[in-house]
């Protein structure tokens, strides 16, 4: 195990999600999933993050915000795209303003499907994510694991 | 123990010690929450990925403020445990907090300087008692040296009650504990995206918690010296008691307004301090 796996903190970027995902989110940060245990860290600060949480299937405007977080963010990092539309756009998809994804964007390590995607969901690709830090960090490839993008429903 | 040797061995123990503190803390507050908490080594932990973080400086300036403040600080606590001037000590714990405020304000950024001058206004408010503390040991034991002060046959608590509670007061400024923590956020509280360090990232934050260990150690350092005279075993239960009590008081109390702070620290100051500077003799003669 690597040095960052164990002391993960993450920024949570809400784009343009209807916030059922932000909530369920900021769930897993409560006393009953207890994400510190694990060392997670919600630090609200893109140079001080590893991981980068994101809903939504960004729009037109804040396409620049994200790009300016990702790029603010200090490497090794990964990204973790939460819900149906920062999968795939969602039921946003066909909105003349909506760009269908964060992967529109910038790059995507992993996947967490679910309209919204339950805690249980977001820890799991919150550990996922952390092994592909880990591979980051070392230097490492990962291949990207998208079949839950291309199975989600519209 | 010569001084030089204690204060070698505060230098390559303090880490340690400040870590493991920090672990219990963290710890300590999560159970407060009824979480599990993370590891104890956690804050080794996050130092460990930081150095390993890509570097990012702002300016070219930083990293000498934050080493000025790591030096300043461990060499203050240096001189405390060997045995040195207390006035110096404090005067030399101010320095290096000096110095990471000057870091924040190299860095061009709003929540960076927000950060700043509420650092400054925290010192502002501590400074008084932090002077008034050192003014009360030489009253009660006749010598600003540490070594003396810790040698003292009545404990120096006895004959300072009030800077005793008065310290224990900006003891939770200078440990960034609510209510007093305006200057930088603690990690659930984003309102200042982390304030102080919201430019400091990597090995500079790495930096930054180094020397907070340092400090933290040195304060309960002080601590201890109100205590000394009752034996190491029960003065060091009197430091944990009352650093359990901070941590009860961060997590039952919201964040104050820099007002309340800076008038609640002055007025403990005056009242506390200055009251108890004025009883020093009859204490010290014996009801």
């Amino acid at each position: 195990m690597g040095n960052a796996v164990k002391s993960p903190w993450v920024l949570h970027y809400d784009a343009s999600s209807c916030n059922g995902c932000d909530i369920e989110v900021l769930a897993c940060l409560t006393p009953v999933y207890d994400a510190e245990r694990l060392g997670i860290i919600n630090t609200g600060n893109p140079k001080h993050a590893d991981v980068l949480l994101i809903t939504g299937g960004v729009n037109t405007q804040n396409k620049t915000v994200v790009e300016n977080l990702y790029a603010q963010m200090l490497e090794p990092k990964v990204v973790v795209a939460i819900g149906a539309c920062a999968l795939s756009g969602g039921i946003f998809a066909d909105c003349y303003n909506i760009r269908g994804g964060i992967d529109t964007v910038i790059p995507v390590d992993i996947y967490v499907p679910g309209c919204a995607a339950r805690p249980q969901a977001i820890v799991t690709g919150i550990l996922q994510a952390l092994a592909v830090l880990d591979a980051k960090a070392k230097g490492t490839h990962v291949a990207v694991d998208k079949t839950a993008r291309e199975k989600v429903c519209r | 123990m010569t001084p030089l040797l204690s204060a070698l061995l505060y230098l390559v123990l303090a880490p340690l010690a400040g870590c493991l503190l920090a672990g219990l803390d963290r710890v300590a507050t999560a159970r407060m929450q009824r979480r599990k908490g993370p590891p104890l080594l956690q804050p080794y932990y996050d130092i460990r990925k930081l150095m390993g973080k890509q570097a990012a400086e702002v300016n070219r300036f930083q990293g000498y403020y934050l080493a000025g403040f790591l030096c300043f600080t461990a060499g203050a606590g240096a001189l405390f445990f060997g045995g040195g001037d207390l006035l110096l000590v404090i005067f030399a714990l101010t320095l290096g907090a000096v110095m990471l405020v000057l870091a924040a304000f190299s860095a061009h950024t709003p929540f960076a300087h927000l950060g700043a001058h509420r650092e400054l206004l925290q010192m502002l408010a501590y400074e008084p008692m932090l002077i008034l503390t050192a003014l009360g040991l030489f009253l009660a034991t006749h010598s600003f040296g540490v070594a003396e002060i810790a040698d003292t046959a009545k404990a120096p608590v006895l004959v300072l009650p009030g800077i005793f509670v008065g310290y224990l007061f900006i003891l939770t400024i200078k440990l960034r504990k609510s209510p007093f923590d305006l200057s930088s956020a603690h990690h659930a509280h984003q309102e200042l995206v982390r304030g102080l360090t919201v430019e400091i990232s990597g090995g500079h934050l790495a930096l930054v918690e180094l020397a907070h260990w340092y400090e933290n150690v040195l304060l309960l350092g002080i601590l201890y010296l109100f205590l000394a005279p009752f034996g190491w075993a029960l003065a060091l239960a009197g430091v944990a008691l009352c650093y359990l009590i901070e941590i009860v008081v961060d997590n039952s109390s919201a964040r104050l307004r820099w007002e309340t702070a800076l008038r609640s620290s002055w007025l403990v100051a005056l009242i506390l301090g200055g009251a108890n500077i004025l009883l020093v003799p009859v204490l010290l003669r014996g009801w």
